[in-house]
């Protein structure tokens, strides 16, 4: 069943122009997860939480009913056609191996600088970027190659970056933590925490504004859908909360995704937040907060499912609290000494690539040779990487000045007198800068 | 008509004069009606005794129109304002409204968002009328969220779209800088020229009046120091309008410095100003007013202190060039250069803090680029290196004043002289 069964979604008014807003149907939310989902440092719930019903610190138009949801664990049927199954697996296992590849590599000096990986977090990635279409965006964080894998970005571009050749996608200019392809409809990249939420905002705002002022029409039938990656401790930035004022002020087509990993380095998510409930922070702003399981990509392709659509027919923006883990230190140079053996062992069990396989296997959709084979696939894809990176050149010195503006009289005008980008010789750092 | 005898008096309008007066009028009424308003206005400045202004006489073989129109210099808050010409005259406001109106209505991924720049007009009525014509999805209030609705313009701009974001004063912009910086000046880098950011930010820059310390600072050197960024900062309304206009058109993050002071000055602007394809190019400085003795670069509201000191300068003798810098970033170079290589001398003027200032990158440039030309060293003049008082009084002495750039003038012109024990 649908993670928002509980939630009576009205039918949408439509999309007009937002002068003051006037919210003409009550807003909805879903109510917490079962108990079963708590990981071993989850709080014995806070007095705020413990009550029956979450706190309403809400405005009164925005509480329809409340009923609760049934606990997500539930949803046992196999929801997902063989192939479809078989794509999830693929892109998981894709992350997975190519994050294990960047670590051999940089211990052997290949990839330099923060290198922060996501082993463990596929689900979140791959339950709702593969529900993407062409013309929607994704912005993430540093935390972003399995983003970019999973939008569609060629692993050889991926790899090429990181190593930082001419041949990666942004030339090597961007490198770990910065990786935009326009063609992907991928932004970034940002390294900044909370940075990427209001760009991604602001991405939404586009498809919006496309939508209804430059009335162009999307081929996906309704607004392209902006989802925002960010952890727990972005949560706790001003930005962060800005940027839900504003999309569900202008009900913009952007769905939160938050990857509560528990850990911000080495500060614990419990340590840092007042209330460290996060779906219920949504509703605060009015609009739907939800959370669900992080582990396992079933559950959290069936909310995104909602969510996108949602965002897609012009309802506004979802906050989706995401429960997952890292199984790895924050970035291959922490030591992570400060997150405690149990909670990893715990998490360790709910691998979500060992989920899936579980499920599929269970439910016959496929058999296991089938998924050898596509682990083995996987493994000669991410070998013609690295083969494919390390072969290819460095960026040459003309590159260095390259690109810094889009119109590059930015640079100014020369001693001679005339525009500095007009002398030939300009990039190739022979004429003085 | 008087004019007509007044211009066969005066031989330095040469040729020009001699067409006007030709009597061919009918056949060039169009081409030469605007020369004729300029030519009337210059001719009106004589007959009021106004200091003339040597300007570019340079060679006649430029169109007429062009030359006619160079040699017309807004003096702004020198000229008494109810001189009777037929010059059209704007204030800074006006430039700016316009040059957002016709920006906005020529095409259609131009917006504005900002505080109050919808249903109050515009915090400083910049954007007066512009919510009543091109709606409330064009014209945005936004909540008191700098950063986010900074970072929501990079982002609609990376998509194609070609947002004015106006911060109240840039001194709010401290909240947004983030933005500004590491999303916009360098995406376009950092994705190797696959997402470019065609986003302007705009609003008042430097001191007010009485405003205090936390609505007071000169962000030029911020802002200007960064690659990826270009820097405007207008004077007049021929500048506004101009600038802005390159600005929006830009397909880069563009950080347009106003001045709150200057909005309600009027300027008169040549007619050709007024065409709404009119732009200045970005990274090109205007010399305000040629001189041989010594160079003063300054921008925005400095610029008419500057003008104001060259004309009591001129009565002791000393002949200074003013150069209105117009682009922070890029400078340029060139310009300062050639003046200095031809005054030998520079004084740099700004209303910012001194350390680091605009003022200390041009002096560099000029030492870098023209050492063996300079005949004393290098002034610069900058607002105090205090946070900006309250008091009316501190306020004056915090701030560059007219006074202060004529000593500079004159200690640069009097210092080839062996140097005395300091004064």
């Amino acid at each position: 069943m649908s993670a928002f069964s509980a939630v009576k979604i009205l039918p949408s008014p439509p999309i007009t122009a937002r002068s003051t807003p006037k919210p003409s149907f009550p807003f909805v939310f879903s109510s917490p997860s079962s108990p079963t989902a708590g990981g071993i440092h989850r709080p014995a719930a806070a007095p705020l939480s413990s009550s029956p019903r979450p706190l309403r610190a809400v405005s009164s138009h925005v509480l329809s009913n409340e009923q609760r949801v049934a606990s997500h664990s539930h949803q046992d049927e196999a929801e997902v056609t063989r192939e479809e199954a078989l794509d999830l697996y693929e892109d998981m296992v894709l992350g997975r191996s190519f994050e294990d590849m960047c670590a051999q590599m940089y211990y052997r000096g290949k990839m330099f600088g923060f290198v922060h990986l996501y082993n463990g977090q596929e689900a979140v990635s791959t339950g709702f970027i593969r529900l993407l279409q062409p013309g929607d965006s994704v912005v993430s964080t540093y935390r972003d190659h399995v983003h970019a894998l999973s939008k569609g970005v060629p692993a050889r571009a991926v790899m090429a970056e990181l190593f930082g050749r001419t041949t990666g996608c942004c030339r090597g200019q961007g490198g770990s933590m910065h990786m935009f392809s326009a063609p992907h409809n991928l932004i970034g990249g940002f390294a900044f925490i909370g940075e990427g939420i209001p760009v991604a905002t602001g991405v939404a705002f586009s498809s919006r504004y496309r939508h209804e002022v430059l009335e162009e029409a999307s081929p996906s039938g309704g607004l392209d859908v902006t989802v925002a990656f960010f952890g727990d401790g972005t949560c706790n930035n001003g930005q962060f909360f800005e940027c839900l004022n504003m999309a569900q002020l202008w009900k913009l087509p952007i769905v939160f995704v938050v990857e509560n990993n528990l850990w911000a380095i080495g500060m614990s998510h419990l340590r840092a937040t007042s209330d460290p409930v996060i779906w219920k922070k949504g509703p605060a702003f009015g609009m739907p907060g939800v959370h669900v399981d992080g582990m396992d990509v079933l559950k959290v392709r069936a909310v995104a499912k909602e969510a996108i659509e949602r965002a897609r027919r012009g309802e506004g923006p979802t906050l989706v609290e995401c429960e997952t883990y890292r199984f790895r230190g924050h970035s291959l140079a922490d030591p992570d000494e400060l997150r405690n053996p149990d909670e990893k062992a715990h998490y360790a069990a709910r691998d979500p690539i060992l989920a899936l396989k579980k499920h599929i296997i269970e439910h016959d959709l496929a058999n296991e040779s089938d998924l050898k084979g596509i682990e083995k696939k996987i493994d000669d894809v991410i070998e013609d990487a690295v083969e494919f990176a390390d072969a290819s050149p460095l960026p040459p010195r003309s590159q260095l000045l390259e690109n810094v503006f889009a119109d590059p009289k930015g640079f100014g005008i020369g001693p001679d007198g005339k525009y500095r980008c007009e002398d030939p010789k300009f990039t190739e750092g022979t004429a003085q800068v | 008509m008087p004019f007509r005898k007044n211009v066969k008096q005066t031989n330095i309008y040469g040729l020009s004069i001699s067409f006007v007066s030709s009597g061919r009028a009918p056949l060039l009424f169009l081409v030469l009606y605007s020369s004729l308003s300029c030519v009337l206005s210059l001719i009106s400045r004589r007959m009021w005794g106004l200091a003339r202004q040597r300007v570019g006489f340079g060679n006649f073989s430029s169109p007429i129109l062009g030359q006619v129109l160079q040699r017309i210099r807004p003096l702004g808050s020198v000229l008494p304002k109810n001189y009777s010409t037929a010059a059209k005259e704007m204030t800074v406001r006006e430039a700016l409204n316009s040059a957002l109106d016709e920006e906005m209505s020529a095409d259609p991924k131009v917006f504005l968002m900002g505080e109050e720049v919808g249903e109050y007009q515009g915090a400083y009525k910049i954007s007066k009328g512009l919510l009543e014509k091109y709606g409330p999805e064009r014209v945005l209030d936004t909540p008191i969220t700098e950063a986010g609705f900074a970072g929501i313009g990079v982002g609609a701009a990376y998509y194609g779209l070609r947002p004015v974001v106006e911060f109240m004063t840039f001194n709010f912009s401290m909240q947004a800088i983030d933005h500004i910086i590491n999303s916009a000046a360098k995406t376009n880098y950092m994705s190797a020229g696959q997402i470019s950011v065609p986003i302007v930010f705009r609003g008042p820059n430097g001191a007010a009046a009485g405003v205090g310390a936390q609505h007071s600072q000169c962000y030029a050197a911020w802002y200007a120091h960064v690659p990826g960024l270009k820097v405007l900062s207008p004077y007049s309304s021929e500048d506004a309008r101009g600038l802005l206009k390159a600005a929006i058109r830009d397909p880069d993050p563009v950080v347009f410095l106003e001045n709150e002071l200057l909005y309600g000055e009027s300027f008169p602007i040549p007619a050709e100003v007024l065409d709404s394809s009119f732009c200045l190019p970005i990274g090109k400085a205007k010399i305000e007013r040629q001189g041989k003795h010594v160079t003063i670069t300054a921008f925005s509201k400095m610029v008419g202190y500057a003008l104001q000191a060259a004309e009591i300068l001129s009565k002791e003798g000393i002949d200074a060039e003013i150069i209105n810098l117009r682009s922070i970033r890029p400078l340029d170079k060139a310009t300062i250069n050639a003046s200095v290589r031809k005054t030998n001398r520079l004084v740099t003027v700004e209303e910012g803090f001194p350390q680091h200032g605009v003022g200390a990158e041009i002096c560099m440039s000029v030492i870098e680029d023209s050492f063996e030309y300079l005949d004393a060293p290098v002034e610069r003049i900058a607002g105090a290196d205090v946070p900006m008082p309250y008091a009316a009084n501190l306020e004056r002495m915090a701030v560059p004043q007219v006074d202060d750039i004529i000593r500079a003038a004159k200690r640069a012109c009097y210092r080839s002289v062996p140097m005395a024990a300091a004064a």
